[in-house]
């Protein structure tokens, strides 16, 4: 399973971070976020999961699998995950099944349970157009196709449709599937703090209350304007939300 | 839309200014690379064309350049369509031959020729939608197909046709350009280009890339596609090409720019509706010998302009005139409202001779090939009453044949 490392080799004595994706995406969601963490101090590994990106092979078709790639494929004993949507359920698993490895994780656009609505799956079922189309609209703040992209130049709503249409048959819908389906059992007892968009239409704030009850501690940042894809909407933000996280 | 006349911008502390230059945070360093103005451009022109960004460029031919200083470089080969605008053609077959990168010509509808002349070495197939002067129009999703089997992309110039005609990415081009100064201005107020890319082509599965998919010595050791996925060209597009080479576009010219944009979905119908009236007369004038225009059933591309452009074929035509160049040079100093000059695209309607303007430094064959006689001219139909320009023809025909 590939992983960006920011450009650095595996250090033993630096603590690790992990990066999870959404569903249809890849490492390069976070690319500021994980750049500034291999920059800063940390190893990083920004995962593809098979099928995604640059990691080849079948998707994964459940939740908990993805999990336990995850965990087999880093290499440190202890290491912090960030997981964006998809990602943020990984993170959860990966947290509930392997306590001792786990040390903090950071949820970003999550909620649970993640039920996608009808229309969407099987729009993805059918490999259609529509699903992209969902993915794209939903995933953004109503107002980023008036522009505003804060990496100059760049087209989020563009951007998006151009990584969804480089997945092969199947995969998006796997993703989707496994997040409708996922079951969480089990107790988060590491820190976490929630990255929430208070314009997310994909997964709003109030789909996350079930889960942040759940974990005792739990901090939570919530960005005015950004929507499902606060990584690239507020990378500023979500940067700054996981330094102060990471730093205490 | 403010514009940012500013050439830096101050940074909040040193942290943050470490993380700027070295891509943790997004932002604007220093207008050369990026500046505000200038980005709201990029991501409407990306928007329209449904690219994943686009970069804008001090000229259109700056853009051009851009795209291929960031695909290759010495002893790299392209393959280009021979009816191109006659700045693209010299620095394709003259200028950049000095710098180690050859260019085969070929005929645009002769698919044939687009295949044989792929080489090893080739990195890229490159045409305008609407050729020039002879209108051919580019069969993007067949010379597409071509490249992309070849694993290399196809880049067109958008010029003449602005996405609210043709969407070249929705046929399969990769990348695309537009000389910005044209239609999307649509004044001719201001010199601009703008480079967008689509993000569909895989540049690590086609392997010839290593400006994308090697690290570069000259950011960190960055592996742009590595680094992030669909925006790998254009990232090393600016962060090299802009930072280097440095024909960035000017925050003014943005705003002129920009202003020209939010009326293109008003102007371009009427453009395309004036041009076909004034072909119309022009096809029933006597002093006429050919009108060269893709709306034309007797146009070579008639049909394949039905398929990719049921909007309109552009406001811009050739025709030969009788009597040859003596005729051409009477006609176009008898015009008095359409203006004499080297642009298209502007809301005042314009004409040319190419042979001995905008082509000259092409040979005979090449002339030939890029279908231009010493006859030709080049009219660029603007907005004004379509009547006056009828008149203006008239009268200037008339005079060409005395």
């Amino acid at each position: 399973m590939f992983a960006y490392t920011a450009g650095h080799a595996f250090d033993k004595a630096k603590p690790t971070m992990v990066f999870v994706h959404g569903a249809g995406l890849d490492h390069s969601s976070f690319l500021l976020q994980s750049r500034y963490f291999g920059y800063h101090g940390w190893n990083v590994l920004a995962f593809d999961l098979p099928g995604h990106g640059h990691s080849p092979g079948a998707p994964i078709s459940s939740v908990a699998g993805m999990a336990e790639e995850v965990c087999k494929a880093v290499p440190a004993e202890k290491f912090s995950i960030v997981g964006h949507s998809m990602g943020s359920l990984v993170a959860l698993e990966c947290a509930a099944r392997v306590p001792s490895r786990i040390e903090r994780i950071a949820l970003i656009g999550a909620a649970y349970p993640m039920k996608v609505g009808e229309a969407f799956l099987d729009a993805a079922k059918r490999d259609h157009y529509d699903a992209f189309d969902m993915h794209t609209i939903w995933g953004h703040a109503a107002q980023v196709p008036l522009g505003g992209d804060p990496t100059p130049g760049m087209w989020m709503y563009g951007d998006t449709q151009a990584r969804l249409e480089r997945l092969a048959p199947g995969v998006l819908y796997n993703d989707l599937k496994a997040c409708n389906d996922y079951v969480f059992e089990g107790e988060i007892a590491c820190p976490t703090l929630f990255i929430l968009g208070e314009r997310d239409v994909m997964t709003p704030p109030r789909s996350a209350k079930a889960i942040q009850e759940k974990i005792s501690g739990a901090k939570t940042v919530r960005v005015k304007f950004s929507g499902h894809s606060l990584m690239t909407e507020a990378p500023d933000a979500t940067l700054d939300a996981l330094v102060d996280f990471f730093r205490t | 839309m403010p514009i940012y006349q500013t050439t830096s911008y101050v940074f909040r502390d040193t942290e943050h200014a470490a993380s700027l230059f070295n891509m943790e945070r997004a932002g604007h360093v220093y207008s050369r690379i990026s500046n505000p103005t200038v980005a709201v451009l990029e991501e409407r022109i990306a928007a329209l064309e449904g690219g994943v960004g686009a970069i804008a460029t001090a000229s259109g031919q700056a853009a051009l350049h851009l795209a291929i200083a960031t695909l290759m470089g010495s002893g790299e080969h392209i393959v280009a369509s021979a009816a191109l605008y006659g700045g693209s053609h010299n620095l394709l077959g003259y200028t950049l031959k000095r710098f180690g990168i050859e260019t085969t010509f070929v005929v645009p509808r002769d698919l044939q020729a687009w295949k044989k002349a792929i080489r090893p070495n080739t990195k890229l197939l490159f045409g305008e939608t609407l050729g020039n002067p002879g209108l051919d129009v580019l069969d993007i999703p067949s010379v597409a197909a071509i490249a992309h089997e070849a694993k290399v992309p196809l880049l067109v110039d958008a010029t003449f046709t602005t996405p609210c005609l043709l969407k070249p990415f929705a046929h399969g081009a990769d990348l695309l350009y537009h000389s910005a100064t044209k239609f999307l201005g649509g004044h001719g107020v201001a010199i601009a280009g703008v480079l967008v890319d689509s993000g569909r082509f895989d540049w690590e599965a086609s392997g010839k890339f290593a400006t994308l998919t090697a690290p570069y010595e000259g950011f960190h050791g960055m592996d742009f596609e590595e680094e992030s996925g669909t925006r790998a060209f254009l990232l090393r597009a600016r962060r090299e090409g802009l930072r280097d080479f440095g024909a960035c576009m000017a925050p003014m010219t943005a705003f002129q720019i920009l202003q020209g944009v939010e009326t293109l979905h008003l102007r371009m119908p009427r453009h395309v509706e004036s041009t076909r009236t004034l072909v119309q007369y022009l096809k029933s004038n006597s002093a006429v010998q050919k009108v060269i225009y893709p709306g034309l059933p007797d146009h070579p591309d008639h049909e394949l302009a039905k398929k990719l452009l049921p909007l309109g074929c552009g406001a811009v035509l050739s025709f030969e005139i009788k009597g040859g160049r003596a005729a051409g040079k009477k006609f176009i100093e008898s015009l008095r409202i359409f203006s004499h000059l080297a642009n298209v695209g502007d809301a005042k309607s314009l004409v040319i001779h190419p042979a001995t303007t905008t082509h000259y430094r092409m040979s005979d064959e090449d002339l030939k090939r890029a279908g231009i006689t010493a006859g030709t001219v080049r009219l660029s139909i603007g907005l004004e009453d379509p009547q006056d320009l009828v008149d203006d023809l008239d009268r200037a025909l008339k005079a060409s044949q005395k």
